[in-house]
């Protein structure tokens, strides 16, 4: 396309400042039917080819999707692997960074013959409303200790609200059923 | 021109017999093209379709037809009661009836008895078809008028005028092979297709018929009728349970009802190019393998094509279609008799 000339010149004609415009051909006619024709072709190609690339399905219960590694599921209470002794010592400052404020914490004093953690004091309560949870992380975040880390289980659907209130040992425990966990650069 | 005379006559425990066998036949046949379509729409959408109830869904229609039949039959207040029970069993009723003459086979001699594999061979057959799809067609205006619904009778008046403007080109598609086989015999018109199978000399009624089809058997792209998106269900929305299924296997069936026309007229019925002295019992299976081939086709391109806008449809068949399968007729009548001069 020319520059437009400028308008002073007197010479302007309003076609050439047009810049080219592609139109789609004139429906009806021979034309039109024969595109129609291909055009519906064109479409049953396209859909046997899905046909022919397969079934993208995962079959849920049975397969499960991977999840990444910082995947926020469910969350775990951790011990020390050496002496088996709990991280937690109930400072419950998961509890104040807490935004849905769903964990409960009641601490208690280790004494020499019973001690459960490795600090001064230990969580004697611990319990997370997982109906209330809202998966932030914050609580991981905010335990001094690695204490309690976000797990990746997703699966938490129960009967019972009051099932859904998760208790120190259930926390503690390992999961019934591992998830599958996804590979580096998957 | 002779028109097809029945050469023999059956016994009437014969008649009663095949009565049965072809009821029964269709009744197997629906729930198969059920799975069959849904499996298959599923791997076009990249997906597996129904396949938990069973060993790969396999049950799934029975579990179906569970369901609908254990549901409440309700009734609006506003509807025509008599009429309102009546529609969906004369859907019913007209698709088993038409099947009944789509032959599977020659007549073979079965324990020295000369029986057809057919219900009847008409010396009317296409006529025939076309009568019963035409009272077919007061099953939907019946079913969706007695309602008492507005989403019912707009379906019921969009079946209307969608059957109508399509019979006409399906019917004149057909004349084009009538005129080359020289008869109306469904049988006739199969032994005609000896040499050549109608659907090379007449391609355009081939696809004409088969667009017709399509409407005919309110499937997409044509399925205005039903056009969940914008009618709920058309004519059977306020249908349920029993009645419902009775629509959905009257549908079905006249699925597997307009591909046994299609496979009689254009594809050689029970004929195996190059092998002209089959067996007989290969002829029904040969008929039904072909008339797989429509069903896949159906899915195929129920699964492709988006709904039609209702103008569109009504010009794309008197403007479209009509000419076309008129065309078709005058071409082949000229040519007939030039050839047979």
């Amino acid at each position: 396309m020319s520059p437009a000339p400028s308008p002073s010149k007197g010479n302007w004609t309003p076609g050439d400042d047009q810049i080219a415009v592609q139109r789609a051909p004139e429906p009806g006619g021979a034309g039109g039917a024969y595109r129609a024709f291909g055009e519906t072709l064109r479409g049953l190609k396209t859909t046997f080819a899905r046909v022919v690339e397969g079934v993208n399905t995962i079959q849920y219960p049975e397969e499960k999707v991977a999840v990444y590694p910082r995947f926020r599921g469910r969350h775990k209470l951790h011990r020390f692997e050496e002496s088996g002794l709990e991280k937690c010592v109930g400072c419950s400052l998961c509890a104040a960074a807490c935004p849905a404020d769903c964990i409960r914490v009641v601490a208690a004093e280790n004494t020499p013959e019973m001690r459960v953690s490795a600090g001064e004091r230990y969580a004697a309560v611990y319990e997370i409303n997982l109906s209330r949870c809202i998966f932030c992380g914050y609580c991981e975040v905010a335990c001094p200790f690695d204490a309690i880390t976000m797990g990746h289980d997703y699966e938490l659907s129960d009967y019972n609200r009051s099932d859904l209130i998760f208790t120190k040992e259930m926390l503690l425990a390992e999961p019934l059923e591992a998830t599958p966990l996804r590979a580096q650069g998957e | 021109m002779s028109l097809a005379i029945v050469d023999y006559s059956e016994y009437w425990w014969i008649q009663i017999i095949k009565a049965i066998v072809i009821f029964a036949l269709g009744l197997q046949l629906v729930p198969l093209v059920l799975l069959f379509e849904r499996k298959l729409l599923g791997r076009f959408q990249g997906r597996y379709g129904p396949n938990r109830v069973g060993l790969y869904g396999l049950i799934q229609p029975l579990a179906d037809i569970v369901k609908l039949l254990g549901k409440e039959q309700s009734r609006p207040n506003t509807s025509v009661g008599a009429l309102y029970i009546l529609a969906p069993t004369i859907s019913i009723v007209t698709a088993v009836a038409t099947f009944a003459i789509i032959p599977f086979g020659d007549a073979p001699h079965i324990f020295g008895t000369r029986v057809g594999l057919y219900g009847v061979d008409l010396s009317i057959g296409p006529l025939y078809i076309f009568a019963l799809s035409a009272i077919a067609f007061y099953g939907l205006m019946l079913g969706g008028w007695a309602s008492g619904s507005k989403y019912s009778f707009l379906g019921a008046m969009r079946a209307a005028a969608q059957l109508i403007s399509y019979e006409v080109s399906q019917g004149l598609a057909l004349v084009g092979v009538l005129i080359t086989a020289g008869t109306l015999s469904l049988t006739g018109i199969v032994e005609g297709q000896g040499s050549i199978w109608y659907i090379v000399p007449q391609f355009a009624g081939f696809l004409i018929f088969l667009v017709a089809a399509f409407a005919e058997t309110n499937r997409a792209p044509f399925d205005l009728v039903e056009a969940d998106a914008e009618l709920v269900g058309g004519y059977n929305t306020e249908y349920g349970g029993g009645r419902f299924a009775s629509y959905y296997f009257a549908e079905y069936l006249n699925v597997l009802v307009v591909s046994g026309v299609a496979v009689t007229i254009f594809l050689g019925g029970w004929l195996i190019p190059f092998w002209s002295h089959q067996p007989a019992w290969v002829d029904p299976f040969v008929v039904l393998a072909k008339m797989s081939i429509f069903v896949i086709f159906f899915v195929w391109i129920r699964a492709t094509l988006p709904r039609l806008r209702y103008d569109q449809l009504m010009s794309f068949g008197w403007k479209v279609l009509l000419p076309l399968a008129t065309l078709n007729t005058l071409v082949t009548a000229i040519i007939v008799v030039a050839v047979h001069k």
